[in-house]
């Protein structure tokens, strides 16, 4: 019946409010927002906002992200189409058509492959080397499935730091790590692991690296509230954090239950991670010592005069800036259709002895000042009760996506009695 | 009182094996409807003392290394676990069934064998579970050394494809839980599930079909007729069957 509750989810309302995305070029040229099914990009290098030359989408955003050489950009979401734009002229130079909503999306680190995840649990590749500079604008092309969760939606999907792996998370709290072969349209077969420990959905990967260990290690969050590390090429769990215990929420209340992670964002030296919490207003760091091969929480940054709660973050590896945006789509309340919040914690590097400077910057002393805010958000100042009102949309919408829905015996014989197939094969 | 007649009744009183009939189930399962049943979170917390008792004897201090290395998926009644409980008697195996009260007979079937033959039927056991998903859950990387797919249900129509236990992904699942030389083993009367099982498997670069002589000299092959109650039911109607049977192979370097 699985199949018929992401079917529900079609038609349900709280899922379709779509969380903020943002996305940091690698070397901070240029920054990039989702909301809905709005794609605003700024120009850093040039302080100017970015014209699109292109329709854009047509439904919520679900995943951007920026190639790790910076030359390509991809967004995609609940209308079924996979953007490639280059980065230079901002031009969509390919639409990838997919049968299914899209939830995530990862290009390869030599920036020639771009994966996407359809809502099945089904992995794409498109192979971009076929584009030049004369290839028109936008061509509709297909992606070759490669592999699948067996129908949960896959969550994040990401490159090992070395592209030999592509890496797979699911609403089923497994994470997948698998081969990702030379010729990657015959389909990636190799599992090399599966790293299992989470106890409800994943919902983000990232990686820790440094010299030392250049192949780096992976952590993930998830809705049981912890925050794992692990050595991915053996599927070992080497630490866990749980940060919903770890941190004196204040204004904790207990019916809350789990306090799901939402987004995480490592520092380039694999040193520091930044951990966006339902819930929490602000932001988590935890230290992350990997000659010990564990995490511990440095401090929590709080941003409370505005009840700012991330719902997604990012970083350029050449700068230590963590860019954070709360925001959500669909709101309708009054009069407030949308909310996009961005707010920049400067002091995202390294960690030293343990502690951390960190300050959340003012609004003009953010890369971009003001004309930056205008257009990532739409406007300079928002409302205060436009918050608390996301916040709450944010969740319900986390919830309905990725929390098993739990039905109730009665409530499951009566689901199964309206469904025809069963009814006809009933003696 | 009422308690133990019902127990009685639904066992045959001169085997004590359990009644057929007191275990009637729905004849199929959606594969992808959510699950009601507990999944051990990885392998390592699979519960073999529960599973195997005597074999992993609650008191003996040095904990058994020994781990499961047969899997029967969608095991329906049991019949093949219970012929290769006596013909590999130091292996463990494992029956993997999503319909509960099959899943319930099948246990109450082990027990009693154990019962009526001390020191036999201790290296069989069954989950309920749903092998498209859980998988990963239960067996580590290269564990198993045989993998069984017998008359599985055909999932006819085109868009119900993805409901067959045999896919191109998960044979990439299989692969990852078979060794190295570990043999996976289907069987279907039907002509069509027959053809697309051995298309999925001879197309995939981590299996090859074994030879016949090879399937000659395996004891199990001939088994996949006649141990199971399907089989044993296609049998009887004289209906033909088809087998695809592989062997899990190195990746070849990339
Ligand atoms: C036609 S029966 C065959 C049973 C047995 N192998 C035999 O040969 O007698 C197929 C069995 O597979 C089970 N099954 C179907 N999908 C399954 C799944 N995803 N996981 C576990 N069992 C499954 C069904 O409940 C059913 O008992």
């Amino acid at each position: 019946m699985e199949d018929q509750n992401m079917d529900d989810g079609d038609q349900n309302r709280e899922t379709e409010i779509a969380p903020a995305q943002i996305a940091v070029h690698p070397s901070q040229e240029s920054v990039s927002v989702a909301v809905g099914s709005d794609l605003r990009v700024f120009n850093l290098r040039e302080g100017l906002p970015v014209k699109l030359s292109d329709d854009g989408h047509s439904d919520s955003i679900r995943a951007i992200r920026y190639a790790a050489n910076g030359k390509l950009f991809v967004s995609a979401g609940d209308d079924k189409l996979v953007k490639i734009w280059a980065t230079d002229s901002w031009r969509c130079v390919y639409n990838v058509a997919s049968e299914k909503r899209v939830s995530a999306v990862a290009i390869s680190n030599d920036g020639l492959f771009v994966c996407f995840a359809d809502k099945f649990g089904v992995v794409y590749v498109v192979d971009t080397r076929a584009f030049t500079e004369e290839t028109p604008t936008s061509i509709i092309k297909k992606g070759v499935p490669i592999l699948s969760h067996y129908c949960s939606i896959i969550t994040s999907l990401e490159f090992s730091p070395d592209g030999r792996f592509i890496i797979t998370a699911d609403r089923d709290s497994k994470i997948r790590v698998t081969v990702f072969p030379q010729n990657s349209l015959n389909g990636a077969h190799e599992i090399q692991s599966f790293c299992l420990g989470h106890t409800e959905f994943v919902s983000c990967l990232a990686f820790v690296c440094n010299q030392e260990y250049p192949q780096g290690f992976l952590v993930s969050g998830s809705g049981d509230s912890t925050v794992r590390l692990w050595d991915f090429s053996s599927g070992s769990l080497l630490d866990t954090c749980d940060v919903g215990a770890e941190a004196a929420f204040a204004d904790r209340k207990e019916e809350e239950g789990l306090l799901p992670i939402t987004d995480l964002c490592t520092v380039q030296d694999g040193s520091l991670v930044a951990v966006a919490i339902q819930s929490l207003t602000g932001i988590m760091l935890l230290g992350c010592d990997l000659s010990k091969r564990n995490l511990s929480v440095v401090k929590v940054v709080s941003i409370a005069e505005e009840t700012y709660i991330p719902t997604s973050i990012g970083s350029a590896s050449t700068a230590e800036l963590l860019w954070m945006v709360m925001g959500a789509s669909s709101l309708n309340i009054s009069d407030i259709k949308s909310l996009v919040r961005i707010r920049v914690l400067s002091g995202f590097s390294k960690c030293n002895a343990a502690s951390v400077e960190t300050l959340v910057l003012e609004d003009k002393d953010t890369p971009g000042g003001e004309q930056m805010l205008q257009t990532l958000q739409g406007k300079l100042s928002v409302e205060k009760e436009a918050f608390s009102s996301a916040a709450e949309a944010v969740k319900n919408s986390m919830r309905n996506l990725l929390i098993k829905k739990q039905y109730s015996a009665e409530r499951r014989d009566f689901r199964k009695r309206g469904r025809n197939d069963i009814k006809n094969k009933a003696k | 009182m009422g308690h133990e007649s019902t127990v009685m009744s639904t066992h045959s009183k001169s085997t004590g094996l359990p009644r057929k009939r007191f275990y009637r189930a729905r004849a199929h399962s959606n594969p992808l409807s959510d699950s009601h049943f507990p999944v051990p979170i990885a392998p390592s917390q699979f519960d073999y003392a529960s599973h195997y008792p005597q074999i992993f004897g609650e008191t003996v201090e040095t904990s058994c290394q020994r781990k499961i290395e047969f899997a029967d998926i969608g095991c329906g009644f049991g019949g093949l676990l219970i012929s290769l409980a006596t013909l590999f008697p130091e292996t463990l195996m494992i029956g993997m069934e999503l319909r509960d009260k099959v899943t319930e007979y099948v246990k109450e079937r082990i027990l009693a064998l154990r019962t009526g033959n001390p020191g036999q039927y201790q290296n069989i056991s069954v989950v309920r579970t749903n092998s498209m998903k859980y998988i990963p859950n239960y067996f580590e990387k290269g564990q198993l050394k045989k993998m069984f797919f017998l008359f599985p249900d055909p999932h006819f129509k085109e868009k119900n494809h993805r409901r067959r236990v045999i896919s191109t992904y998960l044979l990439d699942e299989y692969a990852y839980a078979l060794a190295v030389g570990g043999i996976i083993y289907t069987i279907t009367d039907v002509e069509e599930l027959g053809e697309w099982m051995k298309s999925c498997l001879e197309s995939h670069p981590m299996f090859e079909a074994l030879t016949s002589q090879e399937l000659e000299d395996d004891p199990v092959v001939k088994l996949l007729t006649t141990a199971t109650e399907e089989g044993q039911k296609v049998a009887r109607n004289g209906g033909k069957t088809y087998q695809a049977i592989f062997r899990r192979i190195a990746q070849p370097a990339h």
